[in-house]
């Protein structure tokens, strides 16, 4: 009975390992099947390089350089926000809170996590949108600077909670073996307990920032949108999610529009294959075997 | 043993469910059986006022089953091309290369107006500006206007917002007001204009913004925005966006809210269309915040022109 469900979970846990990668071929092959048929119209320098994206002007322009810049913009100014953040409550929850705080705070901030992103995307609209225009005196606050907060708050409780399991993972016998050898808190913790994380640390963060590339939601309340190359983070932006995610419903099945947003699809997953791969590569570096 | 089993009870239950999700498709979302169902996509303007005589219509005829989801004009229409809806709701007029295909398909569009609706541009109140002329407007939003002080306001940017490419009230506005219904082709959105996918969020960046620009359904008038009097010359008159200069056509920048079907209604269809077109229906389309079609006379048509 036991060999037989042996076997049995075997060849279930093997078909749903495999589907998987053929999940991700199938959507692969799709996408760019789909994307093709837009380069017999427009050429790939033009789309690349071109610096409008206005899909149903008379001519139809496809510049893709506002979303890229737009999408890659936000993730950065996000990340800047959310990793360090992330980190520093990770440690401080992990290492330094005591029992009845941890017991609190993390409960607290997973449930932020939880939190839709349209509600994200109102509060950034009522609430941080006039604020920042106020504060920076500019024209308007649905700018890539106002997404970037909000986005930055909702990869937060992704990065502090995987963070804090990873740095809680660390066996206690390197933190008393480090305070052994005399060294404080602070530096057991920087160089005895953060380095053995590591591995933990990495995709946590990679998580977060895969969390603010593919928003899209909050994106579109938020980020204001218009179709140009932002010179600023503080300028209105349209993102490579957004597009696909306005445009999809009106663009008619195979017409070049239609084929551009696919083309937008496939550029997001490669950009999201690229990170994946980077954050791969940054684990297995340090770790010797 | 125990473990095993529940194991074993999960896998089932996984491929089951599985199972069930690669049924379902099949059964249940065909092509709706006439007389029973009608089934109604389209606009995102219009999908409330569907919704509405939606619930008043069942109430009076409990064997008819009424669905009616949004997604913009042109996903009603390429439903309906597709067969997948009996009404397509849009909020502009059937394009060129849509009624190609739908003819390509087979299908007789049969247009007819249901509703008529003002676009009215605001303003935060705080702007002192009240009145605009076509011309301006279409200034305005090209982009050549770019400080409320050429219109006799403060020294300030404009911040234009307008809605998203998918919108059909994007398209009626840019051919409307940008392009003053056709003097002067090829005219565009400022590529900096701020898109926004629906119409509250344009009401609520103007509520909270006073260098905003936009532009919205009637229904989005409320106290917090000012709507600007707009004059076809600059001689005037510049007329308020209210029910009444829609209904007598004396506010320039008004539109016919469309139901496209394929081929002359019948059955639960027809029943459906006639209610919306009654006075009742037309009570609705009032509450709803859009104009009735005068006498409740319904133009309809077959649409075979070539635009």
């Amino acid at each position: 009975m036991v060999a037989l469900s042996d076997a049995t979970m075997r060849a279930v846990v093997i078909c749903a390992g495999s589907l998987a990668i053929l999940f991700v071929i199938l959507i692969f092959v799709f996408l760019f099947a789909e994307a093709t048929p837009i380069l017999k119209e427009h050429s790939l320098a033009d789309m690349f390089f071109g610096r409008e994206w206005r899909p149903t002007s008379t001519p139809e322009r496809f510049g893709l350089l506002p979303l890229v810049v737009g999408s890659l913009m936000l993730t950065v100014a996000a990340s800047i926000l959310a990793v360090p953040l992330g980190l520093a409550g990770a440690i401080y929850i992990a290492e330094l809170a005591s029992p009845r705080a941890q017991a609190v705070l993390k409960p607290f901030v997973e449930l932020l996590a939880a939190v839709p992103s349209v509600v994200y995307g109102f509060l950034g609209l009522t609430l941080l949108a006039p604020l920042v225009r106020q504060i920076f005196h500019l024209p308007t606050g649905l700018t890539g600077f106002t997404a970037s907060i909000i986005l930055a708050y909702m990869a937060l409780p992704t990065i502090l909670s995987l963070c804090d399991d990873a740095i809680r993972a660390v066996p206690q016998s390197i933190r008393l073996g480090s305070l052994a050898l005399g060294t404080t808190k602070w530096q057991t913790i920087r160089y005895a307990v953060l380095p053995a994380a590591r591995p933990g640390i990495v995709p946590a963060v990679m998580l977060g920032i895969g969390r603010v590339i593919g928003e899209t939601m909050t994106v579109l309340m938020v980020a204001g949108m218009a179709g140009t190359v932002p010179k600023s983070l503080f300028e209105p932006m349209r993102t490579m999610t957004g597009t696909i995610a306005a445009e999809m419903g009106e663009a008619a099945r195979g017409s070049t529009h239609f084929h551009a947003l696919f083309l937008v699809g496939a550029l997001l997953f490669v950009i999201t294959f690229i990170i994946n791969a980077i954050a791969d590569i940054a684990i297995r570096r340090r770790q010797p075997r | 043993m125990q473990r095993c089993l529940m194991a074993r009870w999960r896998v089932t239950t996984f491929l089951a469910t599985a199972a069930c999700g690669l049924l379902l498709p099949t059964f249940g979302c065909g092509r709706p059986r006439p007389g029973e169902q009608v089934v109604i996509k389209g606009s995102d303007t219009m999908v409330g006022l569907g919704q509405r005589w939606a619930e008043a219509f069942v109430k009076s005829h409990q064997h008819i089953l009424v669905s009616v989801t949004g997604g913009g004009s042109g996903t009603g229409i390429a439903a309906l091309v597709e067969g997948t809806c009996d009404i397509a709701q849009a909020s502009r007029e059937i394009k060129k290369d849509e009624l190609e295909k739908a003819v390509a398909a087979g299908r007789r569009c049969v247009e007819r107006v249901v509703a008529w609706d003002g676009v009215a541009v605001i303003v935060n109140p705080a702007n002192p500006v009240s009145k605009v002329t076509l011309e301006q407007l279409s200034d305005l939003f090209q982009g050549k206007i770019t400080n409320w002080r050429e219109l006799g306001g403060p020294d300030a940017p404009v911040v234009l917002l307008a809605r998203e490419t998918s919108s059909g009230t994007h398209a009626f506005f840019k051919k409307r007001v940008l392009q003053l219904g056709g003097k002067r082709k090829g005219a565009d959105y400022a590529a900096a204009a701020i898109l926004s996918t629906s119409s509250q969020t344009i009401h609520d960046e103007v509520a909270s913004n006073p260098n905003a620009i936009g532009y919205v359904g009637l229904a989005y008038i409320e106290e917090d925005v000012k709507a600007l009097a707009v004059a076809e010359t600059p001689d005037g008159p510049f007329v308020p966006p209210t029910v009444e200069t829609v209904m007598n056509r004396t506010y320039p920048i008004s539109r016919p809210l469309y139901v496209y079907a394929d081929g002359e209604p019948e059955g639960a269809t027809k029943e459906f269309l006639d209610f919306a077109l009654s006075p009742l229906g037309q009570s609705l389309v009032t509450d709803m915040g859009f104009v009735p079609v005068p006498k409740y006379a319904g133009r309809r048509a077959e649409v075979s022109r070539a635009k």
